[in-house]
């Protein structure tokens, strides 16, 4: 048995199959919540992003390439669609962020409209067409444990390093970062700047709700390329992404680790059981929920200490003039 | 222009108005869906309302389907009171139906003339298993204040693969394994009769679980706005820093309406296992997502216990019907967005409760200003 099928190298490049999901939705999320906008919506909007990807590829003939990348747009825009609603509820109705996140994922979710839209469409019924297969880097895919990690991935996984590190440098190196950051933090001083504080949040808001439908299309088209109805494609992956961004101290280059942290631990049951680990295998899928609620206390208690947090106006709606 | 002024006082005619409003208004959003993807809206909603209402025995089943909404609802309603986010209801309902079965398998084949014991066992072991299950986020967000929503709503997963556990994947104390069958096709034990519980009324069937939701109902009301405990809360809820220059013991409040929130959503796991499904049925209870209907019936009934009696009566014919219904006539998912309508167009009539929408020519608003300001020069 050669290196590249030992667990530890198995778990580590699934990690990174499982993560990437993770990584979009968390990266989505968190520009919403720099603008000062919490969407719990996540879940909701990366199940409709998953059931629209996947019927673009059912429904465009054509090559792989062209056909993902339409899935993906479409992916993308279904979950800014999903995320205009909460946008317009928050921002514009100055509604309750919570509640109207919680009725977005129940709105859009597994016994919502995915489940409607899929039904409607009957997509469970049909075969996989186009899916994202995994790229041999460089020739590199038959390296040592580096290469099923890192050279034998799918064109999601380099694409969503890229996006990190654009987020990264988005927030932290431009202008606009700046005042992303000034109207999460202090819409009022950010208003008084001449920013417009309800522009910045809605883009933020659509842009985090199309991460959230591309993550969601990662479960349909490359990771379980298909489509059932209910929750189980997605199963939590949305919710986890919001502890993410709290793990992450609400920065893009953390939640890149945290992301492959809990990719791991979403593939470790399957990997395990492969091995012949004979666990009774509800404990084992417990493993990233209970994980997650370990890590938020963890997590929670530092930041308490070390005074890092999330943006001041998170969760709070702005009106100008009851400042 | 538009423009949004916060009303000082919220007339009590609105907190009905807008609520029914915002039901009329998700009723015509969802004719348009309908419409749109090719279903009739008149022909769908006439049947809902026959299969969900007016129906030889539907008002019953709908009944029966609003019992475990009315318990997730008040549990719901219970905690967002006190701007506590307990999504955890779900799991907290399963945890209640794990202990009613439990002890009620303990209990054994009583005589009939025991189901009172039953009953009271039943609620007191599920109210604790689900404020048990409760106060794990409740205990996480008073003392190591990490995020109540999240942590809530992950425990719900790891609820729901214990009960698939429990049935499924070993051969527990709850699992039939006393005939070939039932070992090759995983199901729970049967419930003893005296753990059936009652119903009251023949043309329309009130099952016992409905009257203890009401009491449970009433209850809350009291103890919110009727003692000094639900005061604090509300001073709590309203201004966390006023409260602790106060003196108000912020911590124990939140453990305390933790465990009320899922002892209430408990007692709907045990409502489950008596009324209706007389075993342990980890399929059913995971497909029908009683905990996140709660969190609808709450929000709609704005988290007055009242109103969540009526709304739970509401979304249960909702889902009574969806459940009927079932079939290429009546696609699925639809339950669920219409929930999430009412719910977001619930949400968008709150702003008219809160504010004041007046609508005034710009030229006109701007003169107002104008001389508004003249004085003061």
């Amino acid at each position: 048995m050669s290196v590249n099928d030992s667990l530890v190298v198995v778990v580590l490049a699934q990690a990174v199959l499982y993560g990437t999901p993770l990584l979009y939705a968390a990266l989505g999320e968190l520009l919403a919540e720099r603008s000062g906008v919490l969407n719990l919506g996540v879940e909701g909007m990366m199940l409709f992003g998953a059931a629209v990807g996947y019927w673009v590829t059912q429904s465009v003939h054509g090559a792989d390439a062209p056909v993902l990348v339409l899935a993906l747009v479409g992916a993308a825009l279904s979950g800014a669609a999903m995320a205009a609603i909460h946008a317009f509820l928050t921002i514009t109705l100055r509604a309750s962020q919570i509640v109207s996140g919680l009725a977005l994922t129940i709105f859009a979710g597994g016994l919502g409209l995915s489940a409607y839209f899929g039904a409607e469409l009957d997509l469970a019924s049909l075969p996989v067409t186009h899916q994202f297969a995994s790229l041999d880097v460089l020739g590199l895919a038959d390296l040592p444990v580096l290469g099923p990690i890192l050279f034998d991935q799918s064109a999601l996984v380099y694409a969503s390093w890229v996006l990190t590190l654009l987020v990264a440098v988005y927030l932290g190196r431009t202008r606009w970062g700046l005042n992303v950051r000034a109207v999460g933090e202090a819409p009022a001083s950010a208003d008084a700047m001449g920013i417009n504080v309800t522009r910045y949040r809605y883009i933020h808001v659509l842009v985090g709700g199309a991460l959230a439908g591309i993550g969601g299309a990662c479960f349909s088209l490359s990771i379980i390329p298909n489509w059932f109805a209910g929750d189980s494609l997605v199963n939590g992956a949305g919710w986890i992404a919001i502890a993410l961004v709290i793990f992450a101290f609400w920065r893009p280059g953390i939640c890149l680790v945290g992301a492959y942290l809990f990719g791991g631990l979403s593939a470790l049951p399957s990997a395990l059981q492969a091995h012949g680990v004979t666990i009774p295998p509800e404990f084992l899928y417990s493993l990233p929920y209970v994980m997650t609620i370990v890590v938020l206390v963890v997590v929670s208690t530092s930041l308490a200490k070390r005074r890092l947090g999330a943006p001041a106006a998170l969760g709070i709606p702005y009106v100008r003039e009851e400042r | 222009m538009i423009r949004l002024e916060r009303r000082l006082d919220q007339p009590k005619w609105l907190s009905v108005a807008v609520p029914v409003g915002s039901l009329i208004a998700a009723f015509a959003i969802m004719a348009v869906i309908l419409a749109v993807t090719g279903h009739a809206p008149g022909h769908t909603y006439r049947q809902m309302l026959e299969a969900g209402f007016t129906g030889n025995g539907a008002f019953s089943a709908t009944l029966l389907s609003a019992t475990p909404i009315l318990f997730t609802g008040l549990a719901a309603a219970a905690a967002f009171r006190m701007q506590l986010f307990n999504i955890g209801a779900e799991g907290q309902l399963y945890l209640g139906a794990v202990g009613a079965s439990w002890i009620a398998l303990k209990l054994g084949d009583g005589d009939a003339g025991s189901t009172p014991l039953y009953v009271l066992a039943m609620c007191v072991a599920a109210g604790v298993m689900g404020a048990l299950w409760a106060l794990i986020p409740g205990v996480l967000r008073a003392f190591a204040n990490t995020n109540e929503i999240i942590t809530s709503l992950m425990l719900n997963y790891v609820a729901g693969f214990l009960i698939t556990y429990l049935i499924f994947d070993s051969s527990s104390y709850w699992r039939d394994v006393s005939t070939l069958q039932a070992q090759s096709f995983p199901q729970g034990k049967p419930m003893p009769a005296g753990a059936e519980w009652p119903t009251f009324g023949s043309s329309v069937v009130v099952p016992l679980g409905f009257l203890i939701g009401l009491g449970v109902a009433a209850s809350l009301w009291m103890l919110y706005s009727r003692t000094r405990f639900g005061f604090e809360v509300s001073v709590i809820a309203d201004s966390p820093r006023a409260a602790r220059y106060a003196g108000m013991r912020t911590r124990r409040k939140i453990l305390a309406v933790m465990a009320i929130s899922g002892g209430i959503a408990g007692i709907g796991g045990a409502s489950q296992i008596g009324d209706f499904t007389h075993t342990l049925d980890p399929t059913g209870l995971q497909g029908a997502a009683f905990g996140y209907t709660g969190i609808v019936v709450a929000a709609l009934a704005r988290y007055n216990p009242f109103a969540v009696c009526l709304v739970a009566v509401l979304l249960g014919g909702l889902q009574n019907a969806g459940f009927t219904l079932q079939g290429p006539d009546f696609p699925s998912g639809l339950v669920g967005v219409m929930q999430g309508i009412i719910l977001f167009c619930a949400l968008g009539g709150e702003l008219l409760i809160r504010y004041r929408v007046t609508i005034s020519r710009r030229a006109r608003a701007r003169a107002d200003t104008g001389s508004a300001a003249e004085p003061a020069r």
